[in-house]
């Protein structure tokens, strides 16, 4: 401090700024000093002290992974309590059982273990598992289904590669193949791809919202699930609408990219959610329901190419477009199965969402601008055609995908 | 995995600024992800054709059972020693040459381990679950001095012959923290029975471990017909010292407040006599004093295994109620008395347990070591 004095003294140049600057830096530091002070207080005196009142510290604790093995049953579990929490026992179908947790000792706030219990568990039945704390708290568990979790070897992994890209990158592709047909249509024609790319991206919406907000429910207390859906949907809004809007209103290819990148998020969220399925041992995807996915994507393919109609792109722009909507199918399935946490998959669905809705905006607008007519354009018969079929093809489509 | 995340980050992050933000959200998921994958690495070895449930190689009973051990010290008690431990009091001369006995009992709370790991905050009698298991013989004059240094009002209620002001119930001798209060009353009739704290509400002072045996031998000079086997139960005698006396409560707790157990056992402890058996000596016969006071289960039972036993209901006949049985039922506060002996088997580990699998699976399950005699 007196060497700071003492250089500002010997500087004659700069009397004035370097008092103003050390004004403001004391203005920094004086909060920063009482904020300091008040936290020694609080150590020091403890004023928390006079709400003890003996009763047991809060416990959580939340299930994030279960893996299903020839060695028995692992699962990785999530503290969420006030102070570090000691798990005491494990319970497995209503029976005490040997378990290693790793690392082991208590388990600090947000920490994570591995339990893992060398149960000989049934292939198709349920299982239960209950963990005992310290305190005599109990966390339980259903297994639903018992079945082999798959590994990481090469072999999963291409296979699933292959499902992403059927579910995910084959429908893109085919649906960008109306392209050329989709040239010819006029106003009307092209109000109602417009506004059928809303409809589905609509539908989109809500269901990654949904989806989103069910997982935030099952993640760690730690995590506010909620809050993290809508600052996570939020903030990718914004980024986008900033991004997309650096060197204007984005229209033709731009547009058409971020569409595409809006049903990729989407898309790696699904693909999560595939991936979470076999993860859990619930790979119950038969062929049907595969269809399903695929039939349902299809819609993405038009919506896409609709902002391209005007222009006539190179080929690699298709290429590129349809990795990008289709392609995180993929690494959505490889991430769900391999390291499936449901606030992970929360988080990509939000961002997703989030990203879902600025194509949705600016979807619109070029609607209204191509049209010409402006918000009069949204409500013409083509435009609320356009939305009914989009959203209802999504809707009966995704009947098939539900389970 | 690594290299997908890391892939993953280059390719976002290279694209400017606002880009950055998303990367920041996305990388940080994935880098998440694969750090909790990390940490489970050496689990990849098992093969994902493996579809077949595992083989039953993990010996189902070897692994069905806490981990770890009950820091016998902290307690205060011991398992092992509770099982042949009974508190005879002080013995004096009545003005009329009769015996009088007096016991001190003091309600204490006190944090217990029920099972490794798992602490229960109990009420106690004298700092154990189950309580001193008091033993008297029948005729004596008993003296029951009970001061309650806990923090809720507590009572004794014996199961016995009294009077009404004797009961242990709300107005007659429930006392609150700090109160002192002497229980007294002749010892009758002989028996196993028990006593437990009556305080309302019932079930929470019960099942916080407020209970124990109360045992009064037959006086073997009532008794002409049968005084010899009145003399093998009384404490003291020759005739017993032959015998091989085991005190057992079975008791449960309920850890989460569900109105369900998760800890069962024989003396508190989940699995206690499964890690350290309970020797017994093959030529000298069993007796045990068994009583059963689990809350929130109706029924619990006793099952030996590779013998039979004989079963004498609430211990207050000389004559077995039951003959050549493996199993009997209680009810709570029901008691009696089994009787067997192993000389007639070979040595080794013999589990006893309820025939409730769930109970013997959440912890009540023992083992007897028969083994030769001591020379």
């Amino acid at each position: 401090m007196n060497e700071v004095s003492h250089i500002a003294a010997a500087d004659p140049t700069a009397p004035v700024g370097s008092g103003k600057s050390r004004a403001a830096l004391l203005w920094m530091i004086l909060p920063l000093v009482a904020l300091g002070l008040a936290i020694t207080w609080l150590l020091v005196s403890d004023p928390l002290r006079n709400f003890g009142n003996g009763a047991p510290p809060v416990e959580n604790l939340t299930f994030e992974r279960t893996i299903l093995s020839s060695d028995g049953i692992r699962v990785l579990v999530r503290a969420g309590g006030s102070e570090p929490m000691t798990i005491a026992q494990v319970q497995v179908d209503d029976a005490y059982w040997q378990f290693t947790q790793e690392p082991a000792g208590p388990l600090g706030r947000g920490a994570t273990a591995w339990i893992h219990l060398p149960f000989p568990w049934v292939l198709g039945e349920a299982h239960a598992i209950n963990i005992v704390t310290k305190t005599g708290a109990t966390f339980e568990h259903e297994i639903a289904v018992a079945v082999s979790t798959p590994t990481r070897d090469a072999g999963n992994l291409a296979s699933q590669a292959l499902l992403g890209v059927l579910v995910g990158l084959v429908p893109v592709a085919i649906g960008m193949m109306f392209y050329p047909v989709l040239r010819g249509v006029g106003r009307n024609g092209m109000n109602f791809l417009l506004a059928l790319t809303v409809g589905l991206l609509a539908f989109l919406l809500v269901d990654a919202t949904a989806e989103a907000f069910e997982l935030a429910a099952e993640s760690a207390a730690i995590f506010q699930g909620q809050a993290m859906v809508v600052l996570a949907a939020a903030a990718s809004f914004l980024l986008l609408m900033a991004a997309g809007r650096r060197d204007g209103v984005p229209t033709g290819l731009a547009l058409a990219t971020f569409i595409a990148l809006g049903i990729g998020l989407h898309n790696l969220g699904e693909g999560l959610a595939i991936g979470a399925a076999f993860a859990a041992g619930a790979a119950g995807l038969g062929t049907f329901l595969v269809l399903g996915f695929m039939l349902h994507n299809i819609t993405e393919g038009i919506g896409i190419s609709a902002p391209m109609l005007k222009k006539r792109p190179p080929l690699w722009t298709f290429v590129g477009l349809a990795l990008l909507a289709g392609g995180p199918a993929v690494i959505g399935l490889w991430i769900g199965s391999l390291a499936y946490a449901p606030q992970w998959s929360a988080l990509a669905l939000a961002v997703g969402a989030g990203a879902i809705l600025q194509v949705i905006v600016e979807v619109t607008a070029y609607l209204m601008r191509s049209d010409g007519r402006g918000p009069a354009a949204l409500t013409a018969p083509a435009t609320m055609a356009g939305l009914a079929a989009g959203v209802s093809f999504m809707y009966v489509t995704a009947m098939l995908v539900k389970v | 995995m690594s290299e997908v995340s890391a892939w993953f980050r280059e390719k976002i992050s290279r694209r400017g600024l606002l880009w950055g933000g998303l990367a920041a959200a996305g990388g940080s998921a994935i880098a998440g992800t694969a750090a909790g994958q990390s940490v489970h690495s050496g689990h990849g070895a098992a093969s994902a054709a493996d579809a077949a449930p595992p083989p039953a190689h993990l010996a189902a009973h070897g692994s069905m059972i806490t981990v770890g051990d009950v820091d016998n010290e902290r307690n205060g008690f011991d398992p092992s020693r509770i099982v042949t431990d009974w508190e005879t009091g002080s013995v004096s001369k009545l003005p009329d040459g009769r015996i009088l006995r007096t016991f001190e009992i003091e309600a204490v709370d006190k944090e217990i381990e029920i099972a490794p790991g798992i602490m229960f905050p109990a009420w106690t009698y004298n700092g154990r679950v189950p309580g001193p298991a008091l033993r008297a013989t029948e005729g004596e004059h008993l003296r029951m001095v009970f001061r309650n240094s806990g923090s809720h009002p507590h009572s004794m209620h014996f199961h016995g012959i009294h009077a009404a002001r004797m009961d242990g119930v709300p107005g007659a001798g429930l006392i609150d923290p700090g109160e002192e209060f002497v229980y007294e009353f002749d010892a009758r009739p002989f028996g196993c029975h028990l006593y437990h704290c009556h305080a309302l509400p019932l079930k929470r002072h019960i099942h916080k471990g407020m209970y124990g045996l109360f045992v009064i031998d037959p006086d073997p000079a009532r008794h002409p017909g049968l005084a010899d086997v009145a003399r093998s139960r009384l404490l003291g005698t020759p005739e017993n010292a032959e015998w091989q006396e085991f005190a057992m409560v079975m008791n449960g707790f309920d850890t989460n407040f569900d109105n369900g157990n998760e800890v069962y056992a024989v003396n508190t402890v989940a699995h206690a006599y499964m890690k350290r058996p309970i020797r017994i000596v093959r030529n000298r016969p069993v007796r045990i004093y068994l009583a059963n006071v689990v809350e929130f289960d109706p029924i619990n039972s006793f099952h030996l295994h590779a013998n039979f036993f004989d079963y004498f209901e609430q211990g207050t006949t000389l004559t077995p109620t039951l003959r050549t049985v493996d199993l009997i039922t209680q009810v709570q506060a029901q008691r009696g008395i089994l009787e067997f002996t192993y000389k007639d088997h070979e040595t080794g580990l013999y589990m006893f347990h309820p025939h409730q699998s769930e109970f013997t699976e959440l912890g009540w399950t023992g083992m007897f070591d028969v083994v030769e005699a001591v020379a």
